[in-house]
């Protein structure tokens, strides 16, 4: 088995236990408050990270090119509130551009 | 006259301008996993199977990047562990069996969450099912489509579709910093996974940034400020 489908194994195998285990185990018997919390705060801590790695990572050294510039205009189409879809086509189309222009 | 109790229809409807997002979605990821070297077959499973945009996302970035099997796959369900309480606030008004309890479960995601929600903290389960069939359709096709496709793309990078990750996120992230401490938990998570870049390998950084949710323990210790 290669790379890829241990993880498309272990990463299904694992979702859908995250998602089964409040309707088929707990019933509805909510988290502690302070481990809710914590768990509410997990994914805007690791879509920032996502957001920042996928945008100056390049292997294992920080760099600025071309994707800055996509997710700089990505940036002013949410805060324009663009569909999503809209947001990720301008981001793409500005980085393609962009290193079209400088070859 | 009070309200007409909603359907499985009204999920399907109401749900519908984001499945045609959704299928765009599944679509990039298609061609995102193929550049990363996945193959044609493991995407679409991924896609039936776990049926959660950010963390395949996620994993398929970091394959991508070099990273090992177990840094893409814990990245993914740490991104996936906000459906456990998610989970939780739906499963008082699942009252099916233990099969249908389970479909029901597969199909909350974000978008049909938000979508069945009643106010109060009530969920209807007809909305949550139309809703989900539509949207797990959606996925999946377009994970097909994407795929099929990747083939006449050429090079991603070309194209742009490498910054296409980072929006994505960015997209999903925003509405999500509804709160200080999610704002601050974010600021951390970011400043943690550059910093460990240099000095790590691929994916690491990553979950290394989960400790940003740490910051809510603050909130215990009496400091509600907001």
């Amino acid at each position: 088995m290669n790379a890829a489908w241990e993880v498309v194994v272990l990463t299904g195998l694992g979702t859908v236990m995250i998602k089964s285990l409040g309707p088929l185990l707990l019933g509805g018997r909510p988290l502690p408050h302070r481990i809710a919390g914590l768990v509410a705060l997990l994914a805007p801590a690791l879509l920032a990270a996502l957001v920042a790695i996928n945008t100056f990572a390049d292997g294992r050294s920080l760099t600025i090119d071309a994707r800055v510039l996509g997710v700089g205009v990505a940036a002013i189409a949410i805060w324009r509130r663009a569909p999503v879809l809209l947001v990720i086509v301008l981001a793409a189309g500005t980085t393609a551009l962009a290193r079209a222009l400088v070859g | 006259m009070p309200e007409p109790e909603r359907s499985h229809r009204d999920g399907v409807r109401e749900v519908a301008p984001l499945a045609i997002a959704v299928l765009g979605f599944g679509a990039s990821f298609g061609v995102l996993a193929r550049a990363a070297g996945m193959g044609v077959v493991s995407p679409i499973v991924m896609s039936a199977t776990t049926f959660a945009g950010s963390s395949q996302f996620a994993a398929a970035s970091i394959l991508d990047a070099g990273g090992s099997v177990a840094s893409a796959v814990t990245a993914a369900l740490l991104l996936n562990a906000r459906y456990g309480p998610i989970g939780v606030s739906v499963a008082p008004y699942l009252h099916g069996s233990l099969w249908s309890r389970f479909i029901h479960a597969q199909l909350t995601v974000d978008e049909t969450w938000a979508v069945a929600a009643e106010g109060e903290g009530r969920f209807n389960p007809k909305v949550l099912l139309g809703a989900g069939v539509t949207l797990y359709l959606a996925w999946v096709g377009g994970t097909v489509l994407g795929v099929a496709f990747g083939d006449l793309i050429g090079d991603p990078a070309s194209w742009g579709l490498d910054a296409a990750f980072p929006a994505l996120f960015l997209a999903l992230l925003v509405p999500q910093l509804t709160t200080r401490d999610a704002r601050l938990a974010a600021l951390v998570g970011a400043a943690i996974a550059l910093a460990l870049t240099p000095f790590t390998p691929a994916g690491v950084p990553i979950i290394a940034a989960s400790a940003g949710c740490l910051v809510g323990l603050g909130k215990a210790r009496g400091s509600d400020t907001t």
